[in-house]
């Protein structure tokens, strides 16, 4: 039964990475596509976390950590390009 | 090294020393000391005379490359020696007759005769090796120094082009014959001539005897000037004229010949070989005879005559090679035609060598060479006409000259052939003769053009550069005059040659025909009684004066005015032909666009592959041992499917790196999936850095711009790329079924038994990365500190007023 949920939820968060990705590649505006990226990035956060408990180990703790990290580095570096035109400044 | 050897590569040596005396002893002429050289080899290869009379042959052996079986064999047999005796002796009157012709003060001195001694060197090196390989190496020096040499003068365009185009054609033909030579070696096993004719049974059933043939005789004809590929001699008289008497004339167009005579005990017998040599060599002889007749100049009617002289030689050895088929030294008709090969062979280079000298003694002392400007000069030049008259009588076959002699034996053997009854001559045979007594003709024509041309009629000195025109100085004079004189010696007592010279070179062409202690009749003499050659001769004389007589009707004719060689146009045409193919090619496949050559390195590799496999029937998919896939692996693998294919059709640069990213994410969470943490992670900070740094360049880049691409362009692309894919696809596939079939182990129990017991790490990726596989890891490194060199170097160092580096 617990298995059954896993997978079930799994399949959940792939529909919503479906989801994610038609904005991404509708949005109308590049915040729309931004906004999607970063989303994909915190859906994944929970499917790799399902996939750790799915396959018994603790070996993507890490993963989850960075992953986390990154897509908010990811996202604040497009802000930040599309704020100044950009990713770093030149003093 | 014996005295031979020395003796051989002496004009080498002496080549070193010339830019020296050339350079420190300015008063006295160059060629003074040159002249040493060719007389001391003159008198030292006469010493071998008594030698070969005898039937004997000399070999002096020196190893080269042994291993190969390549070792400086020189061997003096009567052919050899016959050479050996023309190049020095005619080297030597050269040699004296540069010395007057080329002046001391306005010429390079010490570069044409450091041309010129290697240039003997390397013909001695031809004629005396008894090595095939060390044969092909003086070849090929022979062909350069020609070259050199017809470039003498290297200011002029035309003398290049004439020594570019003779470099060509001869060494096309050298080539060829290494090849010949290679499958001479194939067949025997040896690169020995004495050897290979020693075991000429292993050539003669070979298959590969009809190639090897070809190719030799293609080296040959290309060096003797045979049709079709003659056009180069009449471009190589940009020479100065010693250049044009001593190669172009004497020696180096007589190393084809030389070649031919030498290989006949190898190849002769063969239909194959009698018909292409005589058919080429009679080609030969007629077409050089009627274009010699069209020529204006003096030293181009001359090298067309060399040109048909060459082929009457050559198409008597041809006729001559079927002693072979007879076997049979008694009958002497069949050898006659080797001896008229050898006995013209020394007459051709006897008042060929005489009437080059002349020529440049008419050039230097009139400033022309062209027959139109030049008459009545029989007065103001009396020795220069009288040894002209003589060489000319002697090529146009006048008794009592040698030429006559060796013309009589010519018709003799081309008459000759119509009896043999083989190679179907019975019916094809009574060309030979007809295109002899033709050529013959045409012969006696250009010799009357030339001399009545040049020495009776007007003079007219007011179409020549020179003002006062008088005889040449005695030095210049002394050489022609020595070979005029032995034309007439020669053509009175003939039989002063027949047992020193000539019959040695016949025992040396037809080795193996004579029984023991025998030896060819020769015996040369002027009056055969009221027979057929007689008559043709008398019939030459008739026609060649009548055709002389009404030459005003028919020089009117297009044929007399152009004299162009067909040949040459198409020769030109051919080489500009060449260059702006291969140009065209080039342009066309040389786009300078990389999406073409991307386009051709897909395709070639869509091509091998599916050929590869399809040849040996290598496709195949497996379905075993295939893995259950989830519901929710569907979804993730179509995500990442129409991410990838979404990428291409958008617009916006910052929507596809968007993208871009999360196809990169996905390919992060199918690791994760199948149980690879660390490359899940760094895929993630791989991803995420290429993101950023796309954004960073991404202010500097222009919009993404629709192009305007051909449909068809789009469609190949399309198609390639499908085909790239599909082809990738079936490959893996097979692979796997290659797999399974076959039952490999992997060699991971070995990583995953042995890393904590040996290395003492968990994890086995990173124990392979750092300690079994240390290696790859410490490169990667390297390439990944060269990259980050490499960025610094691009961003921060700019080279100034120049091109981006």
């Amino acid at each position: 039964m617990f298995q059954i949920i896993l997978y079930f939820s799994l399949l959940v968060l792939a529909i919503s990475l479906v989801l994610f990705l038609i904005r991404i590649i509708k949005g109308p505006s590049t915040q729309d596509r931004i906004l999607g990226l970063d989303c994909i990035g915190v859906t994944l956060v929970g499917f790799i976390g399902i996939i750790m408990i799915l396959q018994e180990t603790i070996a993507y703790s890490d993963i989850i950590l960075v992953l986390s990290i990154l897509a908010f580095v990811g996202t604040v570096a497009m802000s930040k390009f599309m704020e100044r035109g950009a990713v770093f400044d030149r003093d | 090294m014996t005295a031979l050897h020395w003796a051989t590569i002496s004009p080498f040596l002496l080549a070193i020393l010339i830019p020296f005396l050339y350079k420190y002893v300015r008063r006295i002429h160059t060629g003074w000391f040159v002249l040493i050289v060719p007389l001391v080899l003159f008198i030292y290869f006469l010493s071998f005379l008594p030698v070969t009379a005898n039937g004997d042959a000399v070999m002096r052996s020196v190893p080269w490359v042994p291993s190969l079986g390549i070792s400086f064999d020189l061997y003096i047999d009567g052919l050899s020696l016959l050479f050996a005796l023309l190049i020095s002796g005619i080297g030597t009157l050269v040699v004296l007759y540069s010395v007057y012709y080329l002046s001391k003060h306005k010429e390079k001195l010490n570069n044409f005769y450091v041309y010129l001694l290697l240039f003997m060197g390397a013909m001695l090196g031809v004629v005396l090796s008894d090595n095939l390989i060390v044969l092909y190496v003086f070849w090929e020096i022979t062909s350069i120094s020609s070259a050199l040499l017809i470039s003498y003068w290297f200011h002029r365009e035309k003398s290049t082009y004439g020594a570019q185009k003779s470099m060509y054609i001869t060494v096309f033909g050298g080539l060829s014959m290494l090849g010949g030579f290679s499958l001479l070696y194939v067949m025997t096993g040896t690169f020995s001539v004495r050897v290979i004719i020693a075991n000429v049974d292993l050539v003669a059933t070979s298959s590969l005897f009809l190639p090897a043939m070809i190719l030799i005789l293609l080296g040959a004809f290309t060096k003797s000037a045979q049709f079709p590929f003659h056009i180069w001699l009449p471009d190589a008289m940009e020479a100065p004229t010693p250049v044009s008497a001593y190669l172009h004339s004497a020696t180096m167009v007589k190393a084809g010949i030389y070649l031919v005579a030498r290989v006949t005990p190898i190849f002769g017998g063969a239909a194959e070989w009698f018909w292409i040599i005589s058919l080429v060599g009679l080609t030969t002889l007629i077409w050089g005879s009627i274009s010699a007749v069209r020529q204006k100049d003096l030293k181009s009617i001359l090298a067309f005559s060399t040109v048909s002289q060459l082929g009457m030689i050559m198409s008597l050895l041809g006729v001559g090679s079927v002693a072979y088929y007879f076997n049979d030294g008694d009958n002497a008709l069949y050898t006659t035609a080797i001896l008229a090969a050898v006995f013209h062979l020394i007459n051709h280079a006897t008042f060929k060598g005489s009437l080059f000298m002349t020529a440049g003694i008419i050039d230097h002392e009139t400033g022309t060479r062209d027959i139109r400007k030049l008459g009545g000069l029989m007065t103001l030049m009396p020795i220069t006409a009288t040894v002209s008259l003589i060489g000319l009588a002697a090529m146009a076959g006048l008794p009592p000259f040698n030429g006559f002699l060796s013309k009589e034996l010519f018709f003799t053997a081309m008459v000759n052939v119509t009896e043999y009854g083989i190679f179907s001559v019975e019916t094809w045979g009574i060309v030979l003769p007809v295109l002899a007594w033709i050529a013959s003709i045409f012969t006696f024509l250009y010799c009357a053009i030339l001399f009545f041309k040049t020495f009776t009629g007007k003079f007219q000195p007011e179409k020549l550069a020179v003002k006062e025109v008088h005889e040449a100085p005695f030095g210049m004079l002394l050489s022609p005059i020595i070979l005029g004189s032995l034309v007439v010696i020669f053509g009175l007592f003939p039989n002063i040659l027949a047992y020193t010279l000539v019959e040695p070179a016949m025992a040396a062409i037809l080795p193996g025909i004579l029984e023991p202690g025998e030896q060819f009749y020769v015996n040369i003499y002027h009056w055969h009684g009221f027979i057929l050659e007689l008559w043709m001769t008398i019939g030459v004389i008739a026609i060649g004066t009548l055709l002389f007589l009404t030459m005003k009707k028919w020089s009117q004719s297009a044929f007399y005015r152009s004299e162009q060689d067909i040949f040459n146009h198409i020769y030109d045409s051919g080489y500009n032909g060449l260059i702006k193919g291969s140009q065209v090619l080039t342009r066309v496949q040389m786009t300078g666009m990389l999406r073409d050559y991307f386009l051709y390195m897909c395709t070639f590799i869509v091509l091998i592959i599916g050929y590869t496999m399809i040849r040996y029937d290598a496709f195949a998919i497996n379905t075993d041992n295939l893995s259950p896939i989830d519901p929710y692996m569907w979804i993730v693998a179509i995500l990442l499917v129409v991410s990838v294919v979404a990428v291409p059709f958008i617009n916006n640069r910052i929507t596809a790196i968007i993208v871009a990213g999360v196809a990169g994410f996905l390919v992060a969470l199918i690791f994760t999936i199948f149980r690879a943490p660390d490359l899940a992670l760094t895929q993630l900070l791989v991803e995420t850095v290429s993101v950023i740094l796309f954004m960073l360049v991404f202010y500097h880049l222009p919009d993404l711009r629709k192009e305007k691409i051909k449909p068809s362009f789009k469609l190949i692309n399309l198609i390639v790329s499908i085909a790239v894919g599909v082809m990738i696809t079936l490959v893996s596939l097979s692979a796997f079924a290659l797999g399974s079939e076959t039952n490999f182990t992997s060699i991971a129990a070995y990583f995953i038994e042995n890393s904590k017991v040996l290395a003492g790490g968990y994890n086995i990726v990173n124990v392979i990365l750092v300690d079994f596989r240390g290696l790859d890891t410490m490169l990667e490194i390297l390439v990944l500190g060269i990259a980050a060199l490499g960025v610094v170097s691009l961003i921060k160092l700019r080279l100034k007023g120049s091109e981006d580096v």
